[in-house]
């Protein structure tokens, strides 16, 4: 066994390799970019090396850099992680040229797998059954669109270096091909480095059924089960579970026995995911393998108890796999979620930020948190907006799904927008509790899972003003240390009597008056409305607010950041904004209409000339963030004065795109 | 490890009769208190306060609630100030004075409420405005004048304008205060005539709204007569005139609330306090109820209280660390925390003997040369009479207790929770002794001596009189005569009198004397200690 690896990899997934590597007793070596300076996997890592700048391309894809760390720190191997240069065969070969050994698959096996028209030819031989469509070479917008027809639309165009959902087109009509391909090539060329795209039949209502598989040097080749990742935005997976539900235990054995071919068709070492597409009829075809450790590996350690990272040092170190196929036992169901920084009210759109205030249920044996931040680290555009994965494992699907939806209730975070939320509202979904399943679940289900925001009901305004009237004001850093004064103290003392508070909370939909009036003893009187609520309440040692609104004691959790409330119940987050007791009015600045980044980001290109009068809703420009493309349209109609940022420009959240001048509106 | 101070006992038995008494006389005394001071702070007549609102500008209250942080206490001083006074109608003297937190700072806060006589200066308003002043140079507490006033009351000038402490001592105090570096913020908010106009002019920052604000040294109607031109207030001396064209006024505000926020923000501004001198430990409330001082405190002002049982319902955990407990046990000493803060505590526990005396002087070197403040819980006939001790010399004794308080530098705060009668007022730090803060129950009482003893006294030296003449004082004669002089020390001897005097800076509900001393001791340490130097004991 290996004395030290490095982790050439971030976040969560390198903290999980680092806990691994530790119990095994071999010393873990992290690398770094500057934005991760501070990161968690740093602190956990034995040793940490920087290797550049925050853009991922001048850090953790650097090859050089990670080699010459992984040299220079005296590792004997590298674990890629997923993602980065996981699945980059160069890199592997320059490992083993550096007398590193890649902890993964040899790097014949990585290039097999990584085109994905050359995996189907070769896939193809091994008899693993395959979507029909087109994986040639000619690249003819005709030619491909004609292809198109003889599949049978709809349609999927995807790049053929691709991978994790971008730079994929599902078309429906032969009208929309060739917009489609456009826009797919494109993406393909600024993702991959390469336009070359495939075309495939798009399967209706289809299951996404991956095979974890594991091989050895010694020629064991083993699937330890699957995993139903068919819940997915975007084309990216949100929940993964273990055992699929309603897949038969033949069926299982079916793809099992593909995955497992599939690997020794190309040699494979170590742990791959076979991803299957599986329609309605339990028909199966072979999607492409994925030559390392999946994101939702945990799904599979939960419910086998196996550490496939410990696996994957054992292959790696040319031990034989640890188990044969008939020992690999599977017990219960695990579930797991993704919490993302992201706003699923806006197409899911990628959210940076820091967290500052996050607060994780506690983790037991059939509770797991993987993640690599902590309150505080922020969330940059620079990499995957994932904040963690949270797993759970119960005897049945059903108490997992109990369990997860609790968890949820429990994981809360300030300071950015999250999706915890909506997994929970996911979780609970008919739909998804009825385990009626296929890609399509949360688009099928939007009526569902995006409900009309529920109104904030006046309790939270009222639990909102008792705990400003419970909080102690600002200290003052110059009266001493950890100052207790009474002066802080914010229940309207006066000589004889406490004076009543005027407390304005702005709401989303409405503005909150809240007269808040201490009657001594930790009691208050709250009128709202007119009506008048007797409460009482405290904020206990964790910030929980425990409070008693008409002889009724419910605990919430009040976050401040400045100006801001963020109230949590139980998943659910309620925003209010304190505003400022003095308020005057000035004249305010005339809005002309402005469009401004909504991210950092990159100007992929604009849309129409400047000068140009467009309809409402017409696409300006392309934004290029968070490795997605967002496409900024016309508020209304109007015309486009001009672009501030050339093609190409870099830019930060929140600045004017375009100068645009919209028109008058119409008189009545 | 260092043992922790001992929790006082005690013997309170809170379903006795004369516990429920005692509750019901207190509560009695602390609701009429309370009902003067309800009236008081009202302010002006409802038309006045309608006149005032409807001029879009906020109450005098208003104006405080919003300058101090939000929900934080304001520790208004001498609300009765003037009551019972000229006619009875000077709410307050027309002027609020209090310390309040703004931005984090504890800063003194000078109110006039314009809907009382126009905030007009009465003596005692001219008294209350001079003592919020004396309060924050003391302290060092930055003063923030929220200004609405039409000057001195022209009825009584001979009382309000020429003498030292008299309206010009406002100005002094100004120049003295901005010159020892305590900051002088005005915020005008309604005229500034006259002399007045010397407030905002006399501070280093000034603020005027808009419409609102007027500062001159002659009003139109002065302008008019003495030169004839016809003027009108805002040309004369608007915001408008004194932020663009005098320089009178730096910051110029749409109305009280844009006031009110720049104000806030020029103390965010200032130069950091300097760093307390004492050690605060976390604060800890006493495990005693302070309820139950109502029951403790008898009824009966012949009978007495252990003080050590107010003093459990004040300190931090109800723990003491009593000095010389066996000795002059007449006056209870020790160490405590109020709040966090330590304090030396020197209360009385019947009358004044030498050692007691003795006692008390040593405690006040200790905590002098320890830099601890010093809280006094008055509650003192005097000192003990008779030939055996003044043939021992008590006076001697008693000055040595005299000149331990008048010399101790550290911070005094005195609360006189009973009597406070003759020279025990002044061993145990009366107002002539300059205690930083100095408050009442509403039970105590205030005089030279006790209105029995002084009508005895009189009674005495009269019938002496008659005697020498050869002739006799018929019983009834002595009891008329004596009557008017119980009457009269009944009346000036009450907290309400001697609060509407500013003999002291308020009365306080005993249940928030812990609070009230908290607040007073966090703001006195704004001044760092200062070194004591002792004047001559006589030995």
């Amino acid at each position: 066994m290996f004395a030290k690896v490095l982790i050439a990899n971030r976040g969560e997934i390198a903290c999980r390799i680092i806990r691994t590597l530790a119990r095994l007793g071999i010393k873990s070596v992290a690398v770094y970019s500057h934005a991760d300076r501070d990161a968690l996997h740093v602190r956990l890592a034995d040793e940490a090396v920087a290797i550049g700048p925050a853009p991922a391309a001048q850090s953790y894809l650097n090859a050089d850099a990670v080699l010459q760390a992984a040299i220079a720190s005296g590792a004997q191997a590298v674990h890629p992680g997923y993602g980065f240069l996981s699945e980059n065969a160069a890199f592997a070969d320059q490992c083993q040229a550096a007398g590193l050994v890649f902890i993964g698959p040899p790097p014949d096996a990585i290039r097999a797998m990584g085109s994905k028209s050359a995996s189907k030819i070769l896939m193809a031989k091994a008899q693993v059954p395959l979507v029909p469509g087109y994986h040639g070479d000619n690249q003819d917008a005709a030619f491909l669109a004609d292809e198109a027809r003889k599949i049978g639309y709809p349609v999927l165009i995807k790049a053929s270096a691709g991978g994790g959902g971008k730079g994929m087109r599902i078309v429906t009509k032969p009208t929309e091909f060739d917009a489609a391909l456009g826009s797919c090539q494109r993406e393909a060329q600024q993702s991959f480095g390469d336009a070359k795209v495939l075309l495939e039949k798009y399967i209706q209502q289809p299951r996404h059924i991956e095979m974890q598989v594991f091989a050895d040097k010694h020629g064991h080749v083993v699937h330890i089960f699957e995993r139903d990742c068919s819940v997915q935005r975007r084309h990216q997976k949100v929940l993964e579970e273990a055992p699929a539900p309603g897949l038969s235990e033949a069926l299982r054995q079916q793809m099992g026995k593909a995955a497992c071919d599939a690997a020794r068709a190309v040699g494979y070492e170590g742990a791959g995911t076979v991803e299957f597409i599986v329609d309605q009829a339990g028909t199966f075809h072979f999607m492409e393998m994925n030559t390392r450790l999946q994101v939702e590996h945990p799904v599979t350690e939960m419910l086998t108890g196996l550490d496939l990272v410990e696996w994957q040092l054992r292959v790696a170190a040319g031990e034989p796999l640890p188990l044969a196929q008939a020992e690999i036992v599977a017990q219960g169901h695990a579930l797991e979620a993704r919490v993302y920084a992201e706003d699923p009210d806006n197409g899911f759109l990628p959210a940076a930020g820091t967290l500052s205030f996050l607060h994780m249920p506690a983790q037991n044996a059939g509770l797991r948190i993987d993640t690599g931040v902590t309150q505080g680290d922020a969330i940059t555009p620079y990499y995957d907006p994932m904040i963690a994965k949270l797993i759970v494992h119960r005897p049945t699907r059903a108490a997992a799904l109990t369990a997860m939806h609790a968890a949820l209730a429990q994981f809360q975070i300030a300071g950015l927008t999250t999706n915890i939320a909506f997994l929970a509202r996911l979780i609970e979904s008919p739909a998804f509790r009825a385990a009626d399943l296929d890609t399509s679940l949360i688009e099928r289900e939007h009526a569902v899972l995006f409900p009309k925001p529920v109104p904030l009901s006046d309790t939270y305004g009222l639990a909102a003003a008792l705990y400003e009237c419970l909080q102690a004001s600002e200290p003052n850093p110059e009266a001493g240390r950890n100052e207790s004064s009474p002066w802080t103290v914010q229940d309207g003392w006066r000589i004889g009597s406490h004076a009543a508070r005027a407390l304005t909370f702005q709401a989303e939909d409405r503005q909150i008056d809240v007269h808040a009036q201490a009657l001594g003893q930790g009691e208050f009187s709250l009128t709202l409305k007119g009506v008048a609520h007797a409460a009482q309440g405290q904020i206990l040692p964790d910030g929980i607010l425990r409070f008693t609104l008409a002889g009724h004691t419910r605990t919430l959790r009040i976050v401040a950041l400045e100006s801001r409330r963020v109230i949590f119940d139980g998943a659910t987050i309620f925003y209010l904004t304190l505003l400022p007791r003095l308020r005057w009015a000035s004249a305010e600045r005339q809005e002309t209409g402005s469009l401004n980044a909504p991210m950092p980001g990159k100007i992929v290109a604009h849309l129409v000339a400047p000068g140009t009068e467009v309809a409402p809703g017409t696409p300006l420009l392309i934004l290029e963030a968070m490795k997605m493309e967002h496409t900024i349209k016309a508020p209304g109609g109007g015309i486009v004065e001009a672009f501030h940022y050339g093609e190409g420009e870099q830019v930060s959240e929140g600045v004017e795109l375009v100068h645009f001048k919209p028109n008058p509106a119409p008189q009545k | 490890m260092v043992s922790p101070v001992p929790v006082l006992p005690t013997s309170a038995k809170p379903r006795s009769a004369e516990f429920m008494a005692n509750a019901k006389a207190m509560q009695e005394q602390v609701d009429l208190y309370l009902a003067m001071l309800q009236k008081a702070q009202l302010g002006g007549a409802a038309a006045a306060r309608e006149r005032h609102i409807a001029r879009g500008k906020m109450l005098a209250r208003e104006r405080i609630d919003n300058l101090i942080d939000p929900g934080t206490p304001f520790l208004e001083f001498s609300a009765l100030a003037a009551h019972g006074m000229y006619g009875g109608d000077v709410a307050a003297a027309g002027l609020i004075t209090g310390i309040g937190r703004v931005s984090g700072r504890e800063c003194v806060i000078v109110c006039n409420d314009a809907t009382v006589k126009g905030g007009t200066y009465y003596p005692m308003t001219v008294k209350k405005h001079l003592r919020a002043q004396e309060i924050a140079a003391q302290n060092l507490l930055p003063c923030i004048y929220l200004v609405d006033s039409g000057g001195g009351f022209l009825p009584l000038q001979d009382e309000v304008f020429p003498d030292r402490d008299h309206f010009g001592r406002i100005f002094f105090n100004q120049a003295q205060m901005s010159a020892a570096g305590i900051a002088q913020i005005a915020v005008v908010m309604g005229s500034c005539t006259a002399g007045g106009a010397y407030i905002p002019a006399m501070s280093d920052e000034t603020i005027i709204v808009k419409n609102q604000g007027t500062i001159f040294l002659g009003g139109p109607p002065l302008v008019q007569a003495a030169t004839g031109e016809i003027v009108s207030a805002e040309d004369l001396g608007g915001a408008d005139v004194h932020t663009r064209l005098s320089g009178v006024a730096d910051h110029l505000a749409e109305n009280d609330a844009h006031a009110l926020a720049i104000a806030r923000q020029i103390v965010a501004s200032l130069k950091p306090r300097a760093a307390p001198t004492v050690a605060q430990q976390p604060s800890q409330a006493p495990i005693y109820d302070c309820e139950e001082i109502f029951g403790l405190v008898p009824a009966d002002t012949r009978k007495s209280v252990d003080v050590r049982e107010i003093i459990a319902r004040i300190v931090d955990g109800s723990r003491f660390q009593e000095f010389k407990a066996r000795y002059g046990t007449t006056l209870v000493t020790g160490f405590a925390h109020i709040h966090g803060f330590p304090v030396g505590i020197v209360a009385n526990n019947g009358i004044l003997f030498s050692e007691s005396a003795l006692k008390g002087a040593h405690f006040i070197e200790l905590c002098a040369q320890r830099d601890i403040p010093l809280v006094f819980l008055q509650n003192i006939t005097g000192f003990m009479v008779g030939r055996k001790y003044e043939n021992a010399g008590i006076a001697r004794d008693g000055a040595k207790m005299v000149t331990a308080v008048a010399c101790a530098n550290v911070p005094k705060l005195t609360v006189l929770i009973g009597g406070s009668f003759g020279a025990g007022n002044y061993g145990m730090c009366g107002r002539a002794f300059n205690p930083r803060f100095l408050w009442m129950w509403p039970n105590a009482r205030i005089s030279i001596m006790g209105g029995e003893q002084a009508a005895s006294v009189l009674a005495n030296v009269r019938r002496e009189g008659l005697r020498a003449k050869g002739k006799d004082w018929p019983l009834e004669e002595e009891a008329a005569f004596r009557a008017p002089i119980l009457a009269q020390y009944a009346e000036q001897g009450h907290p309400a009198y001697a609060s509407a005097r500013l003999w002291d800076d308020g009365i306080i509900d005993p249940r928030d004397t812990r609070r009230v001393l908290g607040l007073g001791l966090a703001a006195a340490l704004n001044a760092p200690i200062q070194p004591t130097k002792f004047g001559i004991f006589r030995m």
